[in-house]
């Protein structure tokens, strides 16, 4: 466990140590900001039309504000995460400092554990920024806190599986730019295999569902826990996290 | 301390090793000769841990380098070609998470770190970060971070390479202090380094062993004489003796035995073609002769093409800091 740790203590300061942390989270907080500000002018002008005009049903801050909010993020995960994954193995390999990983007294298992945890740490920060600006709609409001709390779980699982088959693919290349488009472009089509989903039948489209990496995250920021997407994302980070490892032990007898 | 045993490395149709077998006694230095791309690199990987052989054994300190890897990790000290340092680390930083993943207890963390750096002679770059340091100073904290969790076993990789001639004084200095505490491989296409710092020498050459001895007798045998290589089918029986008879041999060695097939390596008088004589005494012997080969000639071919002269390999390395 101690390794584990080392390693993960060691990825997360190489990137502060590095512009990558700062850039990943600097525009995170402005784009993040910038949504913010959009979705809540919306809200505001919505809110006083119907005050004035007096409306249907009254307006809940958590559907329709922080809701949105949140899927938008999961947008910016899918242009920030694999940035934050690229370098793990790629850059090692490129350096050659993957040999003295590799020839420490650890296993694979832990290194692949340490760089997972490194860099969820680094995404944990990341949404840390995201909640300042809902706690200020508290001081303002009363929105509840649970289905905030079931968004963020749902947020950590969506990002633990983009981080964990960018470790997979970070093993393939020794190219940050490579390992950065490659995660990117699966991650993308995971996205939208959904669109082909209705042209292909009932059964199709129900898989093409299951396998949505973004559909599954909408109970989530509904306030539900439902353990189907639980398991979904737990399975997708175990077995990204699987090929991580293989794929390392696969490289040692190749060369 | 060290043992190989037939190990053999295949990167898909390419053999980088051939079936090598030596042995390091324990507080030696064994010198790793050979030309570049000869094989030197993938067996000291292999020993490493760093990757698995495609057929053979190899043992460190006791433990099967693939069996039980991390106990023949925890005692190896590994540095590979290129030191393994994070770019945007203090050296201090690099050496305490080296010693962390490495397994040293968190209470002799900081002395093993505060020791290696004072044997190293880089203490007084312990804030400096690692991708500011000049390659004598990569160097030396690559070393530092081999010997920081102590190990029995030092595997290094090329150590002087690219160093200019007076680092490379002190680091053959530094490897013979370390010499007796530590059992010591380090690799070399440098003929001299393996004569100044290694007590026995390994030659290997397109992956295979050509010759184990010490320096001196290896220079020695180079010079003076001709060595021819025999296997011979011995029917249980020896054939040292015999073959010492023939006249023009100087010495005879039993270079290596499988199932019943003994291999000799005989030395004769050099200008002096033994080779009829030793057919002919083997076949009288009531022996089969299976292979009789010079060997001269091939040691002669990998010397050639090792770096004789420092002076040319120190002035490739001031052109290239230049």
């Amino acid at each position: 466990m101690s390794n584990i740790l080392a390693i993960a203590n060691k990825e997360l300061r190489s990137y502060f140590s590095s512009p990558i942390a700062y850039i990943v989270i600097g525009f995170f907080a402005f784009l993040y900001g910038y949504f913010y500000v959009a979705i809540l002018n919306a809200f505001v002008r919505q809110s006083l039309q119907m005050g004035q005009f007096g409306g249907g049903q009254s307006m809940s801050v958590n559907q329709q504000l922080i809701r949105p909010l949140l899927q938008n993020v999961t947008v910016l995960v899918l242009f920030m995460l694999p940035a934050i994954t690229m370098r793990t193995y790629a850059e090692e390999k490129r350096s050659g400092t993957i040999e003295l990983l590799l020839t420490s007294p650890v296993t694979d298992f832990q290194i692949v554990m340490g760089k997972f945890i490194g860099a969820t740490a680094l995404y944990t920060i990341m949404l840390l920024v995201s909640l300042i600006h809902l706690v200020v709609l508290f001081a303002f409001g009363r929105p509840e806190w649970k289905p905030i709390l079931t968004a963020y779980l749902g947020l950590l699982l969506f990002g633990g599986c983009f981080i964990s088959v960018g470790l997979f693919i970070s093993t393939l290349t020794k190219s940050q730019i490579v390992a950065f488009m490659s995660t990117f472009g699966v991650f993308l089509f995971l996205w939208v295999i959904t669109w082909i989903g209705s042209m292909v039948g009932p059964t199709g489209e129900k898989l093409t569902t299951y396998l949505s990496i973004v559909d599954h995250f909408d109970d989530f920021a509904k306030g539900v826990i439902d353990t189907t997407h639980i398991l979904y994302y737990v399975s997708v980070i175990t077995f990204g996290l699987f090929l991580t490892a293989k794929s390392v032990d696969s490289e040692r007898w190749r060369g | 301390m060290i043992e190989v045993q037939h190990v053999t490395k295949r990167y898909g149709r390419v053999t980088a090793v051939d079936d090598i077998s030596f042995r390091v006694e324990r507080g030696e230095i064994l010198g790793f000769l050979g030309p570049n791309g000869a094989g030197k690199t993938t067996t000291m990987r292999i020993l490493s841990g760093y990757m698995p052989a495609t057929e053979g054994k190899a043992t460190v300190a006791g433990f099967d380098v693939f069996e039980q890897p991390l106990e023949a990790k925890r005692r190896t000290g590994y540095l590979p070609e290129t030191p393994p340092l994070y770019p945007d680390m203090t050296v201090l930083e690099y050496l305490t998470f080296v010693a962390k993943v490495k397994g040293v207890p968190s209470g002799e963390r900081r002395q093993r770190i505060q020791t290696v750096m004072e044997r190293t002679r880089i203490a007084d770059m312990n804030n400096r970060l690692c991708s500011k340091l000049s390659k004598g100073y990569k160097q030396r904290v690559g070393l530092a971070q081999s010997l920081v969790h102590n190990p029995d076993v030092l595997i290094l990789d090329e150590p002087t390479a690219g160093l200019d001639p007076k680092q490379i004084i002190e680091t053959r200095q530094l490897i013979k202090e370390l010499a007796g505490t530590h059992t010591i491989i380090l690799s070399t296409h440098i003929l001299p380094e393996v004569s100044q710092t290694c007590q026995r020498v390994v030659i290997i050459n397109r992956g295979r062993v050509v010759a184990v001895d010490t320096p001196d007798n290896l220079t020695a045998r180079l010079r003076g004489s001709e060595t021819m290589y025999l296997q011979v089918d011995v029917n249980g029986g020896d054939a040292t003796a015999m073959l010492g008879r023939v006249a023009g041999v100087t010495r005879v060695v039993e270079a290596d035995r499988r199932n019943g097939l003994v291999g000799y390596e005989v030395e004769s008088e050099s200008g002096r073609d033994v080779r009829r004589d030793l057919a002919k005494a083997v076949v009288m012997g009531g022996m089969g002769l299976l292979e009789l080969r010079p060997m001269r000639m091939s040691l002669e071919e990998i010397f050639l093409s090792l770096t004789t002269e420092e002076a040319a390999q120190a002035a490739a390395t001031g052109e290239a800091v230049q």
